[in-house]
């Protein structure tokens, strides 16, 4: 266009001047925009780099079968390190004993907590408190969900009600756990154990899946609760067949940002349902089936708080850092990627 | 009807004894719907003043009138859709369906919706299948036999004057249809539960003219086994349909009579002025 060699008619000639200033304002804007995302992406990239390069080294090998199997299935322990023979050696706790004794000789090791085994127990745990608490929370969570938008009259009271909810995910999370050490642990008497845990967690998350399962219903166009209404449907039915079916996919959105965060938080479960160390796992040992909901289960991101913040670091509990860090986004990834997957099945079913 | 199995036998819309019973269907045409001094509320703003009315059965009656003037409001009430409204009440006089009182307490509004079935302006079919949006009023009242189910299909998207264009694609979402097939489905899923009554919310006003004038025609048809009550804005329309056509201004029934009484000599100053497009 720069090129045009026939003098410009006079109208046109805006159309080729300079920059106008609104023009410069879009290119600022824009590339503002872009540098905020790109600074956001690079942030998370190094995370996870750092992350996956490091965790990687603990958790796969070079050797057949290239996943350390040992850390993904024992239990933490103590780590030796001594030589023997001239030559320097590792080994965790259970190991160490069987050796001694069949080598009869007297070594002196030095110990480094945590830094041997595996975190396997971590692994359930995690797993539990999600799976339970998330059903806690979505249960009661779709429930005040489908109050708010369907039966509730709109006032002052259903706001001020919206607001508290809204205001209940601004707290920090330690509130709730110590809320929860509180209610459950003390109050209930139900002392640290997996069902203080759910039901603190599930608390935590009740603002994020309340509003997101509320504004998910209240996307649903009415026309299609008039329509079932004036067909001879309840009230509830119409909900059942003609607005909870078309909102959880948005339901499930919510549980995602649930899920990662009842996974990641480890101020709630400090006191209300993780151990620092458990030998049994949580189906061990059991006197009754109940016996499973009212005990203290290990849990990963309060191992990471323990190995890297509780005792003295050094390399090798560097290693169970980045490998429990390594694990635990693994394992959110894919609790992530299976409500994302049902929520594209969902809808594919329902397509608008 | 063929399929008079026991699950849909209707039952009595009030299910207390003392209730007037109907009058036997001798003469045709018989009042079926009786409005008498109606006045109804939003919040503090009164939408109706003292409307009587009387509905004909198998006819169909015109409501026209500029936006505002309460005619869908009166057709809401009709079928107690207005329930849902938490300001709306009505202030005095009753409704009467087949001679119920529609707004005594003890009428249960799941019976008498779906025996006054109704079509909305916005044409709003479920993200279901053709299939499953006929058969939605059948299910949610437990039916689920094939056989009943597939009858219901075709009898009702017949009816609707819809089954030649989509028998081969039952399956597919309701919502991939056009605007005036998927008008006319919403005719087919209300039929399905077999209403006496149909009332429709402006049904033609985002229809393109083909489309309207095929469901100008269904209801020309539809004419012969249900009383339909229609609101338009479109007086043309009223004139086509109509048997009866009621004007509305301001929340009251201005002028009510036979729909070429009404276009070709009204009564009313206000009629005239309105139908020979002078406001409105």
């Amino acid at each position: 266009m720069q090129t045009t060699q026939t003098p410009l008619p006079p109208e046109a000639e805006s159309l080729f001047g300079r920059p106008t200033r609104a023009k410069r304002t879009e290119r600022w804007v824009f590339m503002l925009i872009r540098a905020g995302t790109y600074f956001i992406l690079a942030c998370a990239a190094a995370i996870f780099i750092d992350i996956f390069y490091k965790g990687a080294q603990t958790v796969f090998q070079l050797e057949f079968p290239f996943i350390n199997v040992e850390f993904l299935t024992d239990s933490p322990q103590t780590l030796h390190v001594f030589e023997y023979e001239g030559e320097k050696m590792e080994m965790k706790d259970s190991d160490f004993r069987v050796f001694k004794e069949e080598t009869g000789a007297s070594i002196v090791s030095q110990t480094y907590a945590y830094s041997g085994g595996g975190i396997w127990p971590c692994i359930v745990g995690t797993v539990l408190l999600v799976v339970g608490a998330m059903a806690i929370a979505l249960t009661l969570g779709v429930l005040s969900a489908i109050f708010l938008s369907e039966y509730s009259k709109p006032g002052k009271i259903l706001n001020a009600v919206r607001l508290s909810i809204l205001n209940l995910a601004g707290v920090p999370s330690i509130v709730f756990g110590i809320f929860g050490m509180g209610m459950f642990v003390l109050a209930f008497g139900w002392n640290v154990s997996l069902i203080a845990g759910w039901f603190t967690l599930a608390f935590m998350v009740l603002p994020i899946v309340i509003s997101a399962s509320e504004e998910s219903m209240r996307a649903i166009p009415q026309g299609l609760r008039d329509a079932s209404l004036a067909l001879g449907a309840s009230k509830w039915t119409s909900i059942r067949t003609n607005v909870l079916p078309y909102a959880m996919p948005g339901i499930l959105t919510s549980s995602i940002i649930g899920v990662a965060r009842v996974a990641g938080e480890t101020a709630p479960i400090m006191f209300t349902a993780a151990y620092a160390l458990r030998d049994q796992l949580p189906w061990e040992g059991l006197e009754h089936w109940y016996d499973l909901f009212f005990q203290g289960v290990m849990a990963l991101p309060y191992h990471i708080y323990v190995v890297s913040a509780k005792i003295p670091q050094n390399e090798y509990t560097s290693q169970m850092q980045y490998g429990t860090a390594f694990v635990f986004l693994f394992i959110v990834a894919g609790i992530a990627l299976t409500s994302i997957l049902l929520r594209i099945r969902m809808r594919r079913k329902y397509r608008w | 009807m063929s399929v008079m199995t026991n699950e849909n036998i209707p039952k009595p819309l009030v299910e207390k004894e003392n209730v007037p019973p109907s009058e036997p269907e001798t003469t045709p045409n018989r009042s079926l719907i009786e409005i008498s001094n109606f006045n109804f509320f939003y919040g503090d703003k009164q939408a109706l003043f003292n409307v009587d009315m009387s509905i004909k059965e198998r006819e169909v009656t015109a409501f026209i009138g500029p936006s505002g003037c309460g005619k869908s409001t009166l057709l809401r009430c009709i079928n107690r859709m207005n329930d849902l409204i938490d300001i709306a009440r009505i202030g005095s006089g009753t409704i009467s369906v087949n001679g119920v009182d529609i707004y005594d307490e003890r009428v249960d509004t799941i019976e008498l919706r779906k025996r006054v079935g109704m079509v909305f302006q916005k044409s709003n079919p479920f993200p279901k299948s053709i299939y499953e949006n006929v058969v939605y009023g059948l299910r949610i009242q437990g039916i689920t036999r094939k056989s009943v189910l597939d009858e219901t299909v075709e009898r009702c998207l017949k009816g609707a004057a819809l089954w030649e264009e989509v028998k081969d694609r039952l399956d597919t979402s309701g919502l991939s249809l056009s605007g005036g097939q998927q008008q006319r489905l919403c005719i087919a899923r209300a039929l399905a539960v077999e209403p006496d009554i149909l009332l429709m919310d402006e049904p033609c006003s985002a229809l393109d003219p083909v489309a309207t004038a095929k469901v100008e025609e269904l209801i020309h048809e539809l004419k012969n086994r249900y009383t339909i009550v229609i609101v338009t804005h479109n007086m043309q329309q009223a004139a086509r349909v109509s048997d009866k056509t009621a004007f509305f201004y301001l929340g009251e029934l201005i002028e009510m009579n036979a729909t070429d009484q009404i276009f070709m000599s009204p009564d009313k100053e206000q009629t005239e002025a309105y139908i020979s497009g002078r406001f409105g």
